[in-house]
Protein backbone atom coordinates (compact mmCIF):
# COMPACT_ATOMS: atom_id res chain seq x y z
CA UNK A 1 0.00 0.00 0.00
CA UNK A 2 2.78 2.38 0.97
CA UNK A 3 4.58 1.63 -2.23
CA UNK A 4 1.49 2.51 -4.22
CA UNK A 5 1.12 5.87 -2.56
CA UNK A 6 4.73 6.69 -3.27
CA UNK A 7 4.33 5.61 -6.86
CA UNK A 8 1.31 7.83 -7.27
CA UNK A 9 3.16 10.78 -5.76
CA UNK A 10 6.00 10.02 -8.10
CA UNK A 11 3.62 10.02 -11.00
CA UNK A 12 2.16 13.39 -10.15
CA UNK A 13 5.52 15.01 -9.64
CA UNK A 14 6.53 13.57 -12.96
CA UNK A 15 3.42 14.88 -14.63
CA UNK A 16 4.12 18.33 -13.21
CA UNK A 17 7.71 18.18 -14.33
CA UNK A 18 6.66 17.39 -17.83
CA UNK A 19 4.20 20.29 -17.77
CA UNK A 20 1.39 18.07 -18.79
CA UNK A 21 -1.00 18.39 -15.87
CA UNK A 22 -3.57 19.03 -18.58
CA UNK A 23 -3.15 15.44 -19.55
CA UNK A 24 -4.34 14.07 -16.25
CA UNK A 25 -7.47 16.20 -16.32
CA UNK A 26 -8.25 14.90 -19.78
CA UNK A 27 -7.87 11.43 -18.40
CA UNK A 28 -10.19 12.20 -15.53
CA UNK A 29 -12.82 13.53 -17.88
CA UNK A 30 -12.58 10.58 -20.19
CA UNK A 31 -12.96 8.06 -17.38
CA UNK A 32 -16.48 6.95 -16.70
CA UNK A 33 -16.83 7.80 -13.02
CA UNK A 34 -20.32 6.43 -12.74
CA UNK A 35 -19.13 2.96 -13.51
CA UNK A 36 -20.10 0.44 -10.88
CA UNK A 37 -19.07 -3.17 -11.10
CA UNK A 38 -22.33 -4.14 -9.44
CA UNK A 39 -24.31 -3.01 -12.49
CA UNK A 40 -22.36 -5.36 -14.69
CA UNK A 41 -22.63 -8.56 -12.72
CA UNK A 42 -25.34 -10.75 -14.17
CA UNK A 43 -27.48 -13.21 -12.28
CA UNK A 44 -26.35 -16.80 -12.20
CA UNK A 45 -23.42 -19.03 -11.50
CA UNK A 46 -20.08 -18.06 -13.05
CA UNK A 47 -18.77 -19.87 -16.10
CA UNK A 48 -16.00 -22.34 -15.39
CA UNK A 49 -12.75 -21.67 -17.21
CA UNK A 50 -10.23 -23.09 -14.77
CA UNK A 51 -9.74 -26.60 -16.16
CA UNK A 52 -6.15 -26.77 -14.84
CA UNK A 53 -7.31 -26.48 -11.23
CA UNK A 54 -9.84 -29.26 -11.56
CA UNK A 55 -12.38 -30.58 -14.03
CA UNK A 56 -16.03 -31.50 -13.50
CA UNK A 57 -16.84 -35.17 -13.10
CA UNK A 58 -17.92 -36.73 -16.38
CA UNK A 59 -21.47 -38.15 -16.06
CA UNK A 60 -20.22 -41.44 -17.56
CA UNK A 61 -17.64 -41.64 -14.77
CA UNK A 62 -20.20 -40.99 -12.07
CA UNK A 63 -22.41 -43.67 -13.59
CA UNK A 64 -19.63 -46.25 -13.17
CA UNK A 65 -18.83 -45.13 -9.63
CA UNK A 66 -22.32 -45.16 -8.17
CA UNK A 67 -22.73 -48.95 -7.81
CA UNK A 68 -19.51 -49.02 -5.76
CA UNK A 69 -20.79 -46.24 -3.52
CA UNK A 70 -24.02 -48.13 -2.86
CA UNK A 71 -24.30 -51.90 -3.37
CA UNK A 72 -20.72 -53.09 -3.83
CA UNK A 73 -19.02 -51.83 -0.70
CA UNK A 74 -16.61 -54.69 -0.08
CA UNK A 75 -12.98 -54.10 0.84
CA UNK A 76 -10.98 -54.96 -2.29
CA UNK A 77 -8.34 -56.59 -0.07
CA UNK A 78 -10.79 -59.02 1.58
CA UNK A 79 -9.94 -62.39 0.10
CA UNK A 80 -12.46 -64.48 2.04
CA UNK A 81 -15.80 -63.45 0.57
CA UNK A 82 -17.63 -62.33 -2.55
CA UNK A 83 -17.87 -58.71 -1.39
CA UNK A 84 -14.11 -58.49 -1.46
CA UNK A 85 -13.77 -60.34 -4.75
CA UNK A 86 -16.15 -58.11 -6.69
CA UNK A 87 -14.37 -54.98 -5.43
CA UNK A 88 -10.98 -56.46 -6.20
CA UNK A 89 -12.14 -57.32 -9.69
CA UNK A 90 -13.29 -53.72 -10.22
CA UNK A 91 -9.99 -52.33 -8.94
CA UNK A 92 -8.00 -54.61 -11.23
CA UNK A 93 -10.13 -53.60 -14.21
CA UNK A 94 -9.47 -49.94 -13.40
CA UNK A 95 -5.75 -50.67 -13.09
CA UNK A 96 -5.82 -52.11 -16.59
CA UNK A 97 -7.68 -49.08 -17.95
CA UNK A 98 -5.10 -46.70 -16.48
CA UNK A 99 -2.24 -48.83 -17.80
CA UNK A 100 -3.77 -48.93 -21.30
CA UNK A 101 -3.89 -45.16 -21.48
CA UNK A 102 -0.13 -44.81 -20.96
CA UNK A 103 1.05 -48.02 -22.59
CA UNK A 104 2.10 -49.66 -19.33
CA UNK A 105 1.57 -53.06 -17.74
CA UNK A 106 -1.23 -53.12 -15.11
CA UNK A 107 1.27 -54.42 -12.55
CA UNK A 108 3.20 -51.17 -12.87
CA UNK A 109 0.30 -48.99 -11.66
CA UNK A 110 0.01 -48.04 -7.99
CA UNK A 111 -3.12 -46.21 -6.82
CA UNK A 112 -2.53 -43.20 -4.56
CA UNK A 113 -4.56 -40.31 -3.24
CA UNK A 114 -3.52 -37.96 -6.06
CA UNK A 115 -0.64 -36.57 -8.03
CA UNK A 116 0.82 -34.83 -4.98
CA UNK A 117 1.20 -38.14 -3.19
CA UNK A 118 2.54 -39.80 -6.33
CA UNK A 119 5.15 -37.06 -6.65
CA UNK A 120 6.13 -37.37 -3.01
CA UNK A 121 6.47 -41.15 -3.21
CA UNK A 122 8.56 -41.05 -6.36
CA UNK A 123 10.91 -38.23 -5.42
CA UNK A 124 11.48 -39.01 -1.76
CA UNK A 125 11.11 -42.76 -2.26
CA UNK A 126 13.65 -43.12 -5.06
CA UNK A 127 16.12 -40.62 -3.61
CA UNK A 128 16.05 -42.26 -0.20
CA UNK A 129 16.32 -45.82 -1.52
CA UNK A 130 19.45 -45.05 -3.53
CA UNK A 131 20.86 -42.59 -0.98
CA UNK A 132 23.69 -44.95 -0.05
CA UNK A 133 25.53 -44.25 -3.29
CA UNK A 134 23.73 -41.38 -4.96
CA UNK A 135 22.70 -38.16 -3.27
CA UNK A 136 21.77 -35.84 -6.11
CA UNK A 137 18.37 -35.01 -7.65
CA UNK A 138 17.60 -32.78 -10.64
CA UNK A 139 14.37 -30.88 -11.19
CA UNK A 140 13.28 -27.59 -12.77
CA UNK A 141 12.29 -24.21 -11.39
CA UNK A 142 8.81 -24.37 -12.90
CA UNK A 143 7.67 -27.63 -11.27
CA UNK A 144 4.53 -27.87 -9.20
CA UNK A 145 4.88 -26.84 -5.55
CA UNK A 146 4.69 -30.45 -4.31
CA UNK A 147 7.74 -31.45 -6.35
CA UNK A 148 9.71 -28.40 -5.24
CA UNK A 149 8.70 -28.96 -1.64
CA UNK A 150 9.66 -32.64 -1.74
CA UNK A 151 13.06 -31.59 -3.07
CA UNK A 152 13.34 -29.00 -0.33
CA UNK A 153 12.68 -31.77 2.21
CA UNK A 154 15.42 -33.88 0.62
CA UNK A 155 17.84 -30.97 0.88
CA UNK A 156 17.14 -30.98 4.61
CA UNK A 157 18.20 -34.63 4.68
CA UNK A 158 21.54 -33.83 3.09
CA UNK A 159 20.73 -34.40 -0.59
CA UNK A 160 21.96 -32.06 -3.28
CA UNK A 161 19.23 -30.72 -5.58
CA UNK A 162 19.74 -28.93 -8.90
CA UNK A 163 16.88 -26.65 -9.94
CA UNK A 164 17.30 -26.27 -13.70
CA UNK A 165 16.37 -22.86 -15.10
CA UNK A 166 14.03 -22.67 -18.09
CA UNK A 167 14.26 -20.61 -21.26
CA UNK A 168 11.96 -17.67 -21.92
CA UNK A 169 9.49 -19.98 -23.64
CA UNK A 170 9.30 -22.16 -20.54
CA UNK A 171 11.19 -25.13 -22.00
CA UNK A 172 14.30 -26.55 -20.40
CA UNK A 173 17.52 -26.74 -22.34
CA UNK A 174 18.55 -30.35 -22.95
CA UNK A 175 22.22 -29.32 -22.92
CA UNK A 176 21.86 -27.91 -19.43
CA UNK A 177 20.17 -31.10 -18.31
CA UNK A 178 22.95 -33.25 -19.74
CA UNK A 179 25.57 -31.10 -18.04
CA UNK A 180 23.75 -31.25 -14.72
CA UNK A 181 23.68 -35.05 -14.57
CA UNK A 182 26.57 -36.42 -12.53
CA UNK A 183 27.47 -39.99 -11.46
CA UNK A 184 25.92 -38.99 -8.13
CA UNK A 185 22.50 -38.30 -9.69
CA UNK A 186 19.75 -40.77 -8.86
CA UNK A 187 16.65 -39.04 -10.23
CA UNK A 188 15.54 -36.43 -12.73
CA UNK A 189 12.03 -35.05 -12.19
CA UNK A 190 10.55 -32.85 -14.93
CA UNK A 191 6.86 -32.23 -15.48
CA UNK A 192 5.25 -33.08 -18.82
CA UNK A 193 2.78 -30.20 -19.15
CA UNK A 194 3.12 -27.14 -16.94
CA UNK A 195 0.05 -26.33 -14.88
CA UNK A 196 0.38 -22.56 -15.20
CA UNK A 197 1.59 -21.89 -18.72
CA UNK A 198 0.69 -25.17 -20.45
CA UNK A 199 4.18 -25.70 -21.86
CA UNK A 200 5.00 -29.25 -23.02
CA UNK A 201 8.54 -30.29 -22.12
CA UNK A 202 10.38 -32.55 -24.57
CA UNK A 203 9.74 -35.62 -22.45
CA UNK A 204 10.87 -38.19 -25.01
CA UNK A 205 14.27 -36.49 -25.41
CA UNK A 206 14.67 -36.11 -21.66
CA UNK A 207 13.83 -39.81 -21.26
CA UNK A 208 16.46 -40.72 -23.84
CA UNK A 209 19.14 -38.66 -22.07
CA UNK A 210 18.25 -40.15 -18.68
CA UNK A 211 18.31 -43.66 -20.06
CA UNK A 212 21.73 -43.18 -21.66
CA UNK A 213 23.09 -41.79 -18.38
CA UNK A 214 21.37 -44.53 -16.33
CA UNK A 215 19.40 -42.06 -14.22
CA UNK A 216 15.77 -42.62 -13.26
CA UNK A 217 13.32 -40.25 -14.92
CA UNK A 218 10.17 -39.17 -13.11
CA UNK A 219 7.57 -36.95 -14.75
CA UNK A 220 4.60 -35.22 -13.18
CA UNK A 221 2.01 -35.79 -15.89
CA UNK A 222 -1.07 -34.67 -13.94
CA UNK A 223 -1.89 -32.08 -16.62
CA UNK A 224 -0.88 -34.27 -19.55
CA UNK A 225 -2.28 -37.77 -19.13
CA UNK A 226 -5.50 -38.21 -21.06
CA UNK A 227 -4.96 -34.96 -22.93
CA UNK A 228 -1.90 -35.66 -25.04
CA UNK A 229 -0.63 -39.09 -26.17
CA UNK A 230 1.83 -40.59 -23.68
CA UNK A 231 3.63 -43.88 -23.92
CA UNK A 232 5.91 -44.71 -21.03
CA UNK A 233 7.99 -47.14 -23.07
CA UNK A 234 8.67 -45.07 -26.17
CA UNK A 235 9.31 -42.01 -23.97
CA UNK A 236 11.57 -43.93 -21.54
CA UNK A 237 9.67 -42.78 -18.48
CA UNK A 238 10.51 -44.64 -15.25
CA UNK A 239 8.02 -43.04 -12.89
CA UNK A 240 4.93 -41.00 -13.69
CA UNK A 241 2.34 -39.23 -11.54
CA UNK A 242 -1.28 -39.19 -12.65
CA UNK A 243 -4.22 -37.35 -11.12
CA UNK A 244 -7.88 -38.42 -11.29
CA UNK A 245 -9.62 -35.07 -11.06
CA UNK A 246 -7.73 -33.45 -13.93
CA UNK A 247 -9.15 -35.96 -16.40
CA UNK A 248 -12.85 -35.59 -15.48
CA UNK A 249 -12.51 -38.24 -12.76
CA UNK A 250 -13.15 -37.93 -9.02
CA UNK A 251 -10.97 -35.96 -6.59
CA UNK A 252 -8.92 -37.83 -4.01
CA UNK A 253 -7.48 -40.46 -6.30
CA UNK A 254 -4.37 -40.65 -8.42
CA UNK A 255 -1.91 -43.16 -9.72
CA UNK A 256 1.79 -43.69 -9.89
CA UNK A 257 3.45 -45.58 -12.69
CA UNK A 258 6.60 -47.41 -11.53
CA UNK A 259 8.66 -49.26 -14.12
CA UNK A 260 9.31 -52.94 -13.44
CA UNK A 261 11.92 -53.66 -16.10
CA UNK A 262 14.50 -52.39 -15.29
CA UNK A 263 13.08 -52.23 -11.83
CA UNK A 264 12.80 -48.92 -10.02
CA UNK A 265 13.02 -49.42 -6.28
CA UNK A 266 11.26 -47.14 -3.87
CA UNK A 267 11.30 -46.66 -0.13
CA UNK A 268 7.61 -46.44 0.86
CA UNK A 269 6.56 -43.32 2.77
CA UNK A 270 3.57 -44.88 4.49
CA UNK A 271 3.71 -47.96 6.72
CA UNK A 272 0.71 -50.23 6.93
CA UNK A 273 -1.02 -53.30 5.57
CA UNK A 274 1.21 -53.60 2.53
CA UNK A 275 -1.43 -52.87 -0.12
CA UNK A 276 -0.30 -51.83 -3.61
CA UNK A 277 2.85 -53.99 -3.34
CA UNK A 278 3.78 -52.23 -0.11
CA UNK A 279 4.44 -48.97 -1.96
CA UNK A 280 1.26 -47.33 -0.73
CA UNK A 281 -0.40 -49.00 2.22
CA UNK A 282 -4.02 -48.23 2.99
CA UNK A 283 -7.30 -49.60 1.65
CA UNK A 284 -7.74 -48.74 -2.01
CA UNK A 285 -10.90 -46.58 -2.41
CA UNK A 286 -12.84 -48.76 -4.87
CA UNK A 287 -15.38 -46.17 -6.11
CA UNK A 288 -12.74 -43.52 -6.76
CA UNK A 289 -10.43 -45.97 -8.48
CA UNK A 290 -13.28 -47.29 -10.64
CA UNK A 291 -14.09 -43.70 -11.60
CA UNK A 292 -10.50 -42.96 -12.50
CA UNK A 293 -10.35 -46.13 -14.60
CA UNK A 294 -13.45 -45.12 -16.53
CA UNK A 295 -12.08 -41.59 -16.97
CA UNK A 296 -8.93 -43.10 -18.51
CA UNK A 297 -11.04 -45.34 -20.74
CA UNK A 298 -12.98 -42.33 -22.05
CA UNK A 299 -9.70 -40.47 -22.53
CA UNK A 300 -8.39 -43.28 -24.75
CA UNK A 301 -11.37 -43.09 -27.10
CA UNK A 302 -11.95 -39.33 -26.94
CA UNK A 303 -8.46 -37.84 -26.70
CA UNK A 304 -8.24 -36.88 -30.34
CA UNK A 305 -11.79 -35.52 -30.42
CA UNK A 306 -11.28 -33.47 -27.25
CA UNK A 307 -7.92 -32.17 -28.43
CA UNK A 308 -9.46 -30.83 -31.65
CA UNK A 309 -12.11 -29.08 -29.57
CA UNK A 310 -9.48 -27.46 -27.31
CA UNK A 311 -7.54 -26.28 -30.36
CA UNK A 312 -10.67 -24.77 -31.87
CA UNK A 313 -11.74 -22.99 -28.66
CA UNK A 314 -8.31 -21.71 -27.69
CA UNK A 315 -7.77 -20.33 -31.19
CA UNK A 316 -11.16 -18.65 -31.02
CA UNK A 317 -10.39 -17.11 -27.63
CA UNK A 318 -6.98 -15.84 -28.63
CA UNK A 319 -8.11 -14.53 -32.02
CA UNK A 320 -10.79 -12.42 -30.38
CA UNK A 321 -8.53 -11.07 -27.63
CA UNK A 322 -5.54 -10.33 -29.85
CA UNK A 323 -7.75 -8.67 -32.46
CA UNK A 324 -9.24 -6.18 -30.01
CA UNK A 325 -6.42 -5.63 -27.53
CA UNK A 326 -2.82 -4.60 -27.98
CA UNK A 327 -0.01 -5.23 -25.50
CA UNK A 328 -1.17 -8.74 -24.65
CA UNK A 329 1.58 -11.32 -24.18
CA UNK A 330 1.10 -15.07 -24.23
CA UNK A 331 3.30 -16.69 -21.59
CA UNK A 332 5.04 -19.89 -22.56
CA UNK A 333 5.92 -21.41 -25.89
CA UNK A 334 3.01 -21.04 -28.35
CA UNK A 335 3.90 -24.21 -30.28
CA UNK A 336 5.09 -26.67 -27.65
CA UNK A 337 2.09 -26.29 -25.43
CA UNK A 338 -1.24 -27.83 -24.58
CA UNK A 339 -4.02 -25.77 -26.20
CA UNK A 340 -6.40 -26.10 -23.24
CA UNK A 341 -4.17 -23.85 -21.09
CA UNK A 342 -3.64 -20.27 -22.19
CA UNK A 343 -1.75 -17.89 -19.94
CA UNK A 344 -1.98 -14.26 -21.02
CA UNK A 345 -0.45 -11.13 -19.53
CA UNK A 346 -2.43 -7.95 -20.08
CA UNK A 347 0.12 -5.18 -19.79
CA UNK A 348 -0.79 -2.11 -17.66
CA UNK A 349 -3.67 -3.99 -16.03
CA UNK A 350 -3.38 -5.49 -12.58
CA UNK A 351 -4.31 -9.16 -12.78
CA UNK A 352 -6.20 -9.26 -9.50
CA UNK A 353 -8.41 -6.30 -10.41
CA UNK A 354 -9.20 -7.92 -13.73
CA UNK A 355 -10.11 -11.17 -11.96
CA UNK A 356 -12.38 -9.21 -9.64
CA UNK A 357 -14.04 -7.48 -12.57
CA UNK A 358 -14.52 -10.82 -14.32
CA UNK A 359 -16.66 -12.08 -11.48
CA UNK A 360 -18.96 -14.10 -13.70
CA UNK A 361 -16.13 -16.19 -15.12
CA UNK A 362 -14.15 -18.54 -12.86
CA UNK A 363 -10.55 -17.84 -13.79
CA UNK A 364 -7.25 -17.92 -12.00
CA UNK A 365 -3.99 -16.03 -12.20
CA UNK A 366 -1.99 -19.21 -11.77
CA UNK A 367 -2.00 -22.39 -9.76
CA UNK A 368 -4.91 -22.96 -7.39
CA UNK A 369 -2.50 -23.77 -4.54
CA UNK A 370 -1.00 -20.28 -4.62
CA UNK A 371 -4.13 -18.34 -5.61
CA UNK A 372 -4.59 -17.10 -2.05
CA UNK A 373 -1.41 -15.03 -2.16
CA UNK A 374 -0.91 -11.86 -4.14
CA UNK A 375 2.70 -12.73 -4.92
CA UNK A 376 3.33 -13.06 -8.65
CA UNK A 377 3.73 -16.62 -9.86
CA UNK A 378 7.19 -18.17 -9.49
CA UNK A 379 6.67 -19.94 -12.83
CA UNK A 380 6.30 -16.62 -14.63
CA UNK A 381 9.32 -15.23 -12.85
CA UNK A 382 11.30 -18.32 -13.88
CA UNK A 383 10.53 -17.69 -17.56
CA UNK A 384 11.87 -14.17 -17.10
CA UNK A 385 8.60 -12.26 -17.25
CA UNK A 386 8.93 -8.72 -15.93
CA UNK A 387 7.50 -8.12 -12.48
CA UNK A 388 4.64 -6.02 -13.85
CA UNK A 389 3.71 -8.60 -16.48
CA UNK A 390 3.86 -11.39 -13.91
CA UNK A 391 1.35 -9.41 -11.87
CA UNK A 392 -1.03 -9.05 -14.80
CA UNK A 393 -1.37 -12.65 -15.91
CA UNK A 394 -4.54 -14.68 -16.23
CA UNK A 395 -4.86 -18.36 -17.01
CA UNK A 396 -7.72 -19.52 -19.22
CA UNK A 397 -8.39 -23.24 -18.78
CA UNK A 398 -10.56 -24.86 -21.42
CA UNK A 399 -12.03 -28.29 -20.86
CA UNK A 400 -14.17 -30.98 -22.45
CA UNK A 401 -17.39 -29.31 -21.29
CA UNK A 402 -16.53 -25.74 -22.32
CA UNK A 403 -18.79 -24.36 -25.04
CA UNK A 404 -18.21 -21.87 -27.84
CA UNK A 405 -20.67 -19.45 -26.25
CA UNK A 406 -18.72 -19.53 -22.99
CA UNK A 407 -15.49 -18.70 -24.80
CA UNK A 408 -17.13 -15.83 -26.67
CA UNK A 409 -18.65 -14.46 -23.49
CA UNK A 410 -15.31 -14.65 -21.69
CA UNK A 411 -13.41 -12.99 -24.52
CA UNK A 412 -15.98 -10.22 -24.78
CA UNK A 413 -15.99 -9.53 -21.02
CA UNK A 414 -12.23 -9.69 -20.88
CA UNK A 415 -11.79 -7.18 -23.71
CA UNK A 416 -14.36 -4.86 -22.13
CA UNK A 417 -12.74 -4.85 -18.69
CA UNK A 418 -9.14 -4.63 -19.88
CA UNK A 419 -10.09 -1.60 -21.96
CA UNK A 420 -11.92 -0.05 -19.01
CA UNK A 421 -9.09 -0.66 -16.54
CA UNK A 422 -6.53 0.66 -18.97
CA UNK A 423 -8.52 3.86 -19.44
CA UNK A 424 -8.18 4.45 -15.71
CA UNK A 425 -4.47 3.73 -15.65
CA UNK A 426 -2.00 6.61 -15.74
CA UNK A 427 0.64 4.22 -17.00
CA UNK A 428 -1.46 3.23 -20.00
CA UNK A 429 -1.96 6.88 -20.85
CA UNK A 430 1.75 7.51 -20.74
CA UNK A 431 2.36 4.56 -23.02
CA UNK A 432 -0.18 5.98 -25.46
CA UNK A 433 1.74 9.26 -25.29
CA UNK A 434 4.86 7.39 -26.31
CA UNK A 435 6.66 7.43 -22.96
CA UNK A 436 8.86 4.41 -22.40
CA UNK A 437 8.00 3.40 -18.84
CA UNK A 438 11.31 1.63 -18.37
CA UNK A 439 13.20 4.90 -18.69
CA UNK A 440 11.29 6.62 -15.89
CA UNK A 441 13.13 7.19 -12.64
CA UNK A 442 10.40 6.94 -10.03
CA UNK A 443 11.26 9.60 -7.47
CA UNK A 444 10.50 7.54 -4.39
CA UNK A 445 10.47 3.77 -4.19
CA UNK B 1 -27.69 -55.88 -39.03
CA UNK B 2 -29.32 -52.58 -38.19
CA UNK B 3 -31.70 -50.79 -40.46
CA UNK B 4 -31.33 -47.11 -41.22
CA UNK B 5 -34.52 -46.52 -39.29
CA UNK B 6 -33.25 -48.24 -36.16
CA UNK B 7 -30.12 -46.12 -36.16
CA UNK B 8 -32.06 -42.93 -36.78
CA UNK B 9 -34.36 -43.71 -33.89
CA UNK B 10 -31.34 -44.33 -31.64
CA UNK B 11 -29.99 -40.95 -32.69
CA UNK B 12 -33.29 -39.28 -31.96
CA UNK B 13 -33.67 -40.80 -28.52
CA UNK B 14 -30.07 -39.96 -27.62
CA UNK B 15 -30.63 -36.33 -28.59
CA UNK B 16 -33.99 -36.19 -26.86
CA UNK B 17 -32.62 -37.57 -23.60
CA UNK B 18 -29.48 -35.38 -23.70
CA UNK B 19 -31.64 -32.31 -24.07
CA UNK B 20 -33.02 -33.07 -20.61
CA UNK B 21 -29.67 -32.58 -18.82
CA UNK B 22 -30.25 -29.74 -16.38
CA UNK B 23 -26.57 -28.78 -16.45
CA UNK B 24 -25.76 -26.40 -19.29
CA UNK B 25 -22.31 -27.86 -19.87
CA UNK B 26 -23.30 -31.53 -19.77
CA UNK B 27 -26.26 -30.89 -22.05
CA UNK B 28 -24.26 -29.05 -24.67
CA UNK B 29 -21.42 -31.54 -24.55
CA UNK B 30 -23.74 -34.53 -24.94
CA UNK B 31 -25.58 -33.00 -27.91
CA UNK B 32 -22.34 -32.06 -29.63
CA UNK B 33 -20.68 -35.41 -28.92
CA UNK B 34 -23.62 -37.45 -30.21
CA UNK B 35 -23.99 -35.37 -33.35
CA UNK B 36 -20.27 -35.60 -34.13
CA UNK B 37 -20.09 -39.33 -33.41
CA UNK B 38 -22.96 -40.13 -35.78
CA UNK B 39 -21.49 -37.90 -38.46
CA UNK B 40 -18.07 -39.49 -38.02
CA UNK B 41 -19.45 -43.03 -38.35
CA UNK B 42 -21.95 -42.23 -41.10
CA UNK B 43 -20.06 -44.05 -43.82
CA UNK B 44 -19.13 -47.20 -41.92
CA UNK B 45 -19.76 -50.40 -43.87
CA UNK B 46 -18.28 -53.12 -41.64
CA UNK B 47 -21.28 -54.79 -40.01
CA UNK B 48 -19.41 -56.01 -36.94
CA UNK B 49 -18.14 -52.55 -36.24
CA UNK B 50 -21.59 -51.03 -36.73
CA UNK B 51 -23.12 -53.56 -34.33
CA UNK B 52 -20.49 -52.72 -31.74
CA UNK B 53 -20.99 -48.97 -32.04
CA UNK B 54 -24.77 -49.23 -31.97
CA UNK B 55 -24.56 -51.37 -28.84
CA UNK B 56 -22.37 -48.66 -27.33
CA UNK B 57 -24.99 -46.10 -28.29
CA UNK B 58 -27.72 -48.00 -26.43
CA UNK B 59 -25.45 -48.33 -23.40
CA UNK B 60 -24.84 -44.58 -23.48
CA UNK B 61 -28.57 -43.93 -23.80
CA UNK B 62 -29.12 -45.77 -20.51
CA UNK B 63 -26.29 -43.79 -18.87
CA UNK B 64 -27.77 -40.50 -20.07
CA UNK B 65 -31.23 -41.42 -18.76
CA UNK B 66 -29.81 -42.22 -15.31
CA UNK B 67 -27.54 -39.17 -15.20
CA UNK B 68 -30.36 -36.82 -16.21
CA UNK B 69 -32.27 -38.11 -13.20
CA UNK B 70 -29.32 -37.55 -10.86
CA UNK B 71 -28.74 -34.12 -12.32
CA UNK B 72 -32.36 -33.25 -11.57
CA UNK B 73 -31.96 -34.38 -7.97
CA UNK B 74 -29.00 -32.09 -7.31
CA UNK B 75 -29.72 -29.06 -9.45
CA UNK B 76 -27.72 -25.85 -9.19
CA UNK B 77 -28.58 -22.33 -10.28
CA UNK B 78 -28.42 -21.50 -13.94
CA UNK B 79 -25.18 -20.17 -15.38
CA UNK B 80 -24.70 -16.49 -16.19
CA UNK B 81 -24.67 -17.28 -19.87
CA UNK B 82 -28.07 -18.99 -19.77
CA UNK B 83 -29.63 -15.98 -18.07
CA UNK B 84 -28.07 -13.59 -20.57
CA UNK B 85 -29.75 -15.57 -23.33
CA UNK B 86 -33.08 -15.35 -21.57
CA UNK B 87 -32.79 -11.57 -21.40
CA UNK B 88 -31.76 -11.20 -25.01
Amino acid sequence: MHKCVFKLKGFYSLVNNRNCSQLSSIRLLSTDLRFSIKDEVCEGRPLYLDAQATTPLDPRVLDCMLPYLTSFYGNPHSRTHAYGWESEHAVEKARMQVANLIGADPKEIVFTSGATESNNISIKGVARFYSGKKKHVITTQTEHKCVLDSCRALEGEGFKVTYLPVNQNGLISLENLEKAITPETSLVSIMTVNNEIGVKQPVAEIGRICKSKKVFFHTDAAQAVGKIPIDVNSMNIDLMSISGHKIYGPKGVGALYVRRRPRVRIEALQSGGGQERGLRSGTVPTPLVVGMGEACDIAISDMEYDHKWMEKLSKRLMDQIFEKLSHVIRNGDPVHSYPGCINLSFAYVEGESLLMALKDVALSSGSACTSASLEPSYVLRAIGADEDLAHSSIRFGIGRFTTIDEVDYTAQKCIHHVTRLREMSPLWEMVQEGVDLKTIQWSQH
Amino acid sequence: MHSRQQILSLYKSLMKESNKFSSYNYRNYALRRIRDAFRENMNLTDNNQITKIVKDGYRNLEIIKRQVLIGDLYKSDKLVIENVKLLA
